[in-house]
């Protein structure tokens, strides 16, 4: 039902597909996202929705390949059916004319901002758009920004492409510079989401931030997803993604999300491309065809710890 | 009736009850008095015919003892191994007075279980469609229930689930020594013979509104269910390493955590696990942690045994498998390392005061009693509320208490055409009281269906 209509690497290891989902594609708006599961054993996993043709009835998903389930999504080509595919989920985004809105997005966080700003400059706001990536190879979605924004500032940590430095080094520059600030969004790593934080708070200047625990119905059904914010507990799938950033506590939400990351190191060692039984690509030469439960016992003993 | 032993069993998650062979049913069922004013058929929320099939069970007429249950329970597999008969039907067994009641639900598993094995369950002769299309929200035992009924009557039925797996609570809560996949999926199986559609993935609310869906069908039967955590309220409830009973157990039931890492999705269970609660997910997520490793598990339960809603059956189980119990206690905060992750619990120590409305004596704390408890991962399992999705996307939709629909004795809600039952009207009850919700709207459906509209409603 879900089938890869297209599909294409933007930068290393950062895909944009387009996916059927009519329904999807009709309901969804600036802010929500849906969760996938790519095959029977796979995890269920959130990403936002970039952009909709509900004409066509298809969706768009930009992300970042990082681990087994993003990676594993990556493998998979067009006129491929994703397996799972639900949504439209979260809080749409709060979207009004606030004036000038500085739009921040760091690495895949692109992604999402995308949506988000193309619905504040429907809205009629001045948009100040400012992107940051590790190095001149990860920058993304350029082209898209500039035409959305009216203006765009890119800034990378080695100083690649752009400025040399942090998005926040971009925002503080043009708040002292006396440039009127009404609204801030940032979406990227979690440091980076606390650091404008940080920033904004002083001049008490709106600021929105999209939160990314980690998920599994994505529904409400759990609590896994849960965040503290205002000192209330929130679910992050129902209640948001979007919270205001200056009451977040990202220091629990930073520990939250690592707390499988052992375990995911272990599941991602089974995903080395082509080497596994479990690697669903059709490159490599290897068999996809093989019985699963043959499959299943040659991973569970790739799991079993040495002398085991 | 054998069991599998508890050191053998909590390596594993296959069914702890082994079941009856033939033999043993007959013998069992023999014992029925066949009482000319059966009581135990009103101890059964939906009134299955328990004289007659136990009496052909003894004669060894097993198909006929299946088809006899099917009459008013169509998942008869899954209701004889997980409803609390020793407080329904058995509860009221004549024999139950002196000694032991009639195994009524280890006979009922046993004809349903003899059925699919020997696949005597054929979809009934379906009468000529209707016409009439009725979706139902949420696919657990009150949605399948209700869509079993209407298909039987002719009606096209479509159900909406909002998981990628179809079952509810059966699915994701309740563990599969309880309840083997293999009883549900024949169960799915049995539904889609009889031409119901299931839309998985389908989040009613989002991927559609409940108004959307009323484009598309006659009448609607909402069942979503009770089945958004609840927390403590508590210090330190983020911790790493602190769940709640449905996150535990849907990474285990639906995602198998416990084949991590051939299945993707972990779980964290560590030595020492402490669970809070006393009723049935309680039991469940403890006797989950148990197989997946954990050697210590406690149950902290703030009254005494005697009051935990829990069905005896799975205590006793628990108890057996090593899972001990902290009674009269209750935590007041969890406690954390310094990378985040919990490592202990407090609890205070508490008596029990006066009767509170439920007619359990109330809890009352012990000043000054608190004492630690060392964990490294604790199961929050104390109770659920009302899936908030379709009432907050339907405005028109009235609620009674804390979120739920609001009903009148056929089942209707006050958006016309539309209809709920089982846990997101009643909160967290049983499977059979769903089922038994699911049935009696599937009448005031059909009745809804083939009555005059919309004016001729006066009867
Ligand atoms: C609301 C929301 C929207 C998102 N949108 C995008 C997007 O548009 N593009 C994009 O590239 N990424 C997005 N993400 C992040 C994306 O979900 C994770 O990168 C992905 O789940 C990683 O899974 P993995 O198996 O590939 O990696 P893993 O190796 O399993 O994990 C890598 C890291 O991803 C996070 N993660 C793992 N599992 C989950 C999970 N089930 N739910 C959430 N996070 C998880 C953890 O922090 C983990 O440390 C979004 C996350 C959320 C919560
Ligand atoms: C761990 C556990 C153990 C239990 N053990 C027992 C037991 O031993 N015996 C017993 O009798 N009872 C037991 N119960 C209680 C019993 O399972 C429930 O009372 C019963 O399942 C309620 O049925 P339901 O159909 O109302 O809802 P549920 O079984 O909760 O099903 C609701 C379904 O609706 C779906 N849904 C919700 N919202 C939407 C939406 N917006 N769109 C689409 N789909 C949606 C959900 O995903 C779910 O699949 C247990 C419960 C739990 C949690
Ligand atoms: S992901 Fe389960 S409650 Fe949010």
């Amino acid at each position: 039902m879900h089938e890869i209509v297209a599909r294409e690497e933007i930068a290393k290891d950062t895909w944009r597909y387009i996916v059927r989902a009519p329904e999807i594609a009709r309901q969804r708006r600036a802010g929500q996202f849906v969760v996938l599961r790519v095959y029977e054993k796979g995890e269920r996993f959130p990403l936002t929705v970039v952009s909709s043709d509900p004409d066509e009835g298809t969706i768009e998903l930009i992300f970042q390949a990082v681990g087994t389930s993003t990676r594993m999504l990556a493998k998979m080509d067009v006129g491929v059916e994703i397996l799972d595919l639900a949504g439209p989920l979260g809080r749409p985004t709060h979207i009004e004319h606030f004036g000038t809105c500085a739009v921040l997005g760091g690495g895949f966080g692109m992604a999402p901002v995308i949506p988000i700003a193309t619905a504040l400059a429907e809205a009629g706001n001045t948009l100040i758009g400012i992107n940051g990536a590790r190095s001149r190879e990860y920058v993304i979605l350029e082209e898209r920004f500039r035409q959305i924004c009216d203006r765009v500032e890119i800034c990378t940590d080695d100083g690649s492409y752009g400025h040399r430095g942090f998005v926040t080094d971009v925002l503080q520059r043009l708040i002292d510079a006396g440039e009127q600030i009404d609204y801030v969004l940032a979406i990227g790593p979690t440091p980076m989401m606390r650091a404008v934080a940080e920033l904004t708070r002083p001049y008490g200047i709106r600021t929105v931030v999209s939160l990314n625990p980690i998920m599994v119905d994505g529904t409400g059904m759990c609590g896994g997803c849960r965040v503290e914010v205002a000192g209330e507990v929130k679910f992050a799938c129902v209640d948001g993604p979007e919270f205001d950033a200056h009451q977040v506590d990202f220091d629990m939400l930073m520990k939250r999300q690592r707390m499988y990351s052992e375990m995911e190191g272990e599941a991602r060692k089974m995903f080395e491309p082509h080497s596994t039984p479990l690697c669903c690509c059709k490159e490599g030469g290897h068999d996809n065809n093989r019985g699963k439960d043959e499959a299943a016992a040659d991973a569970r003993a790739a799991s079993r710890p040495a002398g085991a | 009736m054998p069991e599998q032993p508890p050191g053998q069993r909590v390596r594993n998650f296959d069914e702890v009850p082994l079941g009856y062979d033939a033999e043993a049913a007959m013998a069992e069922a023999s014992r029925c008095l066949q009482c000319r004013r059966p009581l135990c058929v009103d101890g059964c929320p939906v009134r299955v015919k328990i004289p007659e099939f136990v009496r052909l069970v003894a004669e060894g007429r097993f198909s006929e003892a299946a088809r006899k249950i099917k009459e008013t329970n169509a998942f008869p597999a899954i209701c004889g191994r997980v409803c609390p008969q020793e407080s329904q039907c058995e509860l009221k067994c004549v024999l139950g007075k002196r000694g032991e009641p009639v195994a009524i639900g280890r006979l009922e598993r046993f004809v349903a279980d003899w059925a699919l094995q020997h696949g005597k369950i054929q979809a009934p002769e379906l009468p000529p469609p209707t016409g009439y299309s009725v979706g139902v929200v949420g696919s657990g035992p009150g949605g399948l229930a209700c869509a079993a009924d209407l298909a039987m009557r002719g009606h096209d039925v479509t159900i909406y689930e909002l998981f990628h797996a179809a079952g509810g609570v059966l699915r994701y809560g309740i563990p599969r020594f309880r309840l083997p996949r293999e009883v549900l999926e024949a169960e799915l199986e049995y539904l889609a013979k009889l031409g119901v559609t299931i839309r998985l993935n389908f989040v009613v609310g989002r991927t559609a509104t409940l108004d959307d869906l009323m484009e598309d069908h006659d009448a609607i039967f909402v069942a979503t269910g009770a089945g958004l955590p609840r927390f403590l309220g508590i210090e330190g409830e983020n911790l790493l390493g602190v769940y709640s009973a449905n996150e535990f157990l849907t990474r285990v039931n639906l995602m198998r955590a416990d084949r991590f890492p051939e299945y993707h999705t972990p779980v964290h269970c560590g030595d020492q696990v402490v669970v809070v609660g006393g009723g049935n997910v309680a039991m469940d997520a403890a006797r989950t942690a148990r197989r997946l490793g954990a050697e210590n598990v406690t149950v902290v339960y703030r009254r005494t045994r005697a009051e935990m809603p829990a069905r005896t059956e799975e205590v006793v189980h628990a108890e057996e498998e090593g899972v001990r119990f902290g009674f009269l206690a209750s935590p007041t905060a969890l406690n954390g390392d310094d990378d985040g992750w919990v490592c202990s619990m407090t609890c205070q120590r508490m008596e029990l005061g006066e009767p509170d409305a439920s007619g359990r004596r109330r809890p009352m704390p012990i000043e000054g009693s608190e004492y630690e408890i060392a964990c490294d991962t604790a199961i929050v399992a104390i109770g659920s509320r009302a899936h908030p999705l379709v009432p907050e996307t339907t405005p028109d939709l009235e609620l009674s208490t804390r979120g739920y629909i609001a009903i009148d004795d056929s089942g209707a809600t006050s958006k016309e055409g539309v209809f709920a039952g089982g846990d997101i009207v009643t909160g967290a009850a049983t499977v059979i009281e769903a089922m038994g919700a699911g049935r009696r709207a599937a009448d005031s459906i059909h009745r809804y269906l083939t009555s005059e509209r919309p004016t001729d409603e006066d009867g």
